[in-house]
């Protein structure tokens, strides 16, 4: 593999990047809605697939990287709805604004898009690592990102290591108790349940692993 | 599952052309869900919007109009409308003298208000926001999202609707809209669960012979199941913890004895006038009340009891004249 500054993510890669999330989404609708029916109120599947689609009929409109991810935001926050369409919707908004108007980005700086991202949602969502929700899949595998670059990893090591996190974060969510959203009216019941939402960000890392191929 | 509908995916839209066709004193932009009044407000007055998912009716669309709301979002049932739809309202109510969001504290319809405040903002539209946290069934911690917001909202809408309408500015309707907030109290019962048309059978499972005490509106789970008892039992269940939660006695109070859609009115007077005894008793005057649906869990059988502690100010507000399809009194 080539150094870091070699390996650019294109307009066309994140395009791509898009189109596949909503496909796993799509793939997983069922399984997301099963995962919410126990700790939420079972729309979380309909409402990704529903969102994620609508993202689709626009993915090939956008000319630069913040156009593309700035108008994915907002379509998923017109068409999601409850938290999970501000949540995504907030993260992707706020990684378009961090871009500006460019057609490629190095590795450190989509990085840099997604802690922006990241920060946006935390804000939003008023949220902490451990309140068992998407922060607690997202903000390891940013760190992981950060940490494998920083250690001289290129652009596919960096994915890979960012999505074997989100999921080993995904997973932590299980025995959690819910401190935000609706799963936190269950109190200790939200215990021994995954989290829909850290379950759907991760797929966001496996989009992106899957179109560069780590 | 039975129900008046044609498809689960179409109840919203069907339902806004029923709500059109009924009510000459508002008019429905379909493609945003958005119930306006027919005839907007006049130029300089601080306008108010609310909304909300549906399945509360006649919560927030049934108080658009003079002396409630200016307009109303509505969502998909049990689920938060969207900014793109509030800032529409927004942009559509503002008559250069602000608009006043109402908000219920679920999780979702925060997020979906804020961002809708932020984008009006942006477009130079001066916003506050009100949050209704008001259900003493939820013990507020730093543990949870904060009590939910229930009965209070359609009290909190009456009263600061009759202050826009008087003219009152967006800071004066701000600080009275917080005190109707901090000064309501809820508490909610069921003696049936709910089905959510696009689910087809219903949220939770409640036996035959149990209630749920401390229910929610969109069919969360309460504080605990008990076996079903009287009347009287089940009205002290409710008057208790509110009683508990804030002193209501010294000042007049509005109360509302409201069903949760699937309950029938006789139940609804019977309950009252058990509340009433109950509240005499601890040294509660009422002053004024509502008994009826009004902030509903689509067909669940139950009822929730809100108290708002006011002044003379607050019930002079509430007498003024209001029309909208929930409430119409003085016009």
């Amino acid at each position: 593999m080539g150094s870091v500054s070699e390996q650019l993510l294109t307009l066309d890669l994140l395009a791509d990047w898009l189109r596949r999330y909503a496909a796993i989404v799509d793939e997983h609708k069922t399984y997301l809605t099963e995962l919410d029916s126990a700790i939420g109120d079972a729309d979380h599947g309909a409402n990704m697939a529903r969102g994620t689609a609508a993202v689709l009929t626009h993915v090939d409109d956008a000319t630069t990287i913040d156009a593309l991810l700035k108008k994915a935001g907002m379509t998923l926050v017109s068409t999601v709805g409850g938290t999970s369409g501000p949540l995504y919707g907030t993260l992707l908004m706020k990684m378009g604004m961090a871009t500006g108007s460019v057609v490629e980005l190095s590795a450190e700086d989509f990085g840099k898009a997604l802690r922006a991202g990241l920060e946006g949602l935390v804000a939003r969502g008023k949220t902490e690592l451990g309140d068992k929700t998407m922060v607690d899949a997202l903000a390891p595998a940013l760190d992981a990102y950060d940490a494998a670059l920083a250690d001289g990893s290129d652009l596919h090591d960096a994915v890979a290591a960012a999505a074997q996190a989100a999921a080993a974060g995904r997973d932590a969510t299980t025995p959690m108790v819910a401190k935000k959203g609706r799963a936190s009216y269950l109190g200790e019941r939200s215990a021994g349940h995954q989290d829909p939402g850290a379950t759907s960000s991760t797929y966001l890392f496996d989009a992106l692993a899957d179109v560069i191929g780590a | 599952m039975k129900k008046l509908i044609n498809s689960p995916d179409d109840v919203i839209a069907d339902a806004l052309k029923g709500v059109e066709a009924s009510d000459d004193n508002v008019r429905v932009d379909h493609a945003n869900r958005v119930i306006y009044r027919a005839t907007p407000k006049e130029a300089g007055k601080v306008a108010i919007i609310s909304g909300g998912g549906s399945g509360h009716e006649p919560m927030h669309g049934g108080f658009v109009g003079i002396g409630m709301l200016d307009a109303a979002c509505a969502g998909q049932v049990f689920t938060s409308p969207t900014p793109d739809q509030m800032l529409e309202a927004t942009t559509t109510v503002d008559t250069g003298a602000g608009v006043l969001h109402i908000v219920k504290n679920y999780t979702g319809d925060i997020m979906n208000f804020e961002m809708a405040a932020e984008m009006a903002a942006d477009a130079g539209i001066p916003v506050e926001t009100v949050v209704v946290a008001d259900d003493v069934a939820v013990q507020d911690s730093l543990y949870t999202a904060g009590r939910r917001g229930v009965g209070t909202t359609v009290l909190l809408e009456k009263i600061v609707g009759a202050a826009a309408e008087e003219g009152q500015d967006l800071g004066a309707v701000k600080v009275l809209a917080q005190k109707v907030a901090d000064n309501g109290r809820s508490m909610g019962m069921a003696l049936t669960s709910c089905t959510v048309p696009s689910a087809g059978k219903p949220t939770f499972d409640l036996p035959e012979d149990q209630m749920e005490i401390g229910i929610g509106i969109h069919g969360e789970p309460g504080r605990h199941r008990e076996p079903i008892g009287d009347a009287k039992s089940i009205a002290k269940q409710l008057v208790d913890p509110i009683l508990q939660d804030l002193d209501f006695t010294g000042s007049p109070v509005i109360a509302m004895l409201n069903g949760m859609g699937g309950t029938p009115l006789i139940e609804l007077y019977l309950m009252y006038g058990e509340v009433v005894a109950l509240l005499k008793e601890a040294g509660v005057e009422i002053s004024r009340n509502l008994v009826g649906n009004y902030i509903t869990s689509l067909d669940m059988a139950g009822c929730s009891l809100t108290l708002v502690k006011a002044d003379e100010e607050m019930i002079r507000l509430w007498d003024a004249p209001v029309k909208t399809a929930g409430l119409r009194w003085g016009l």
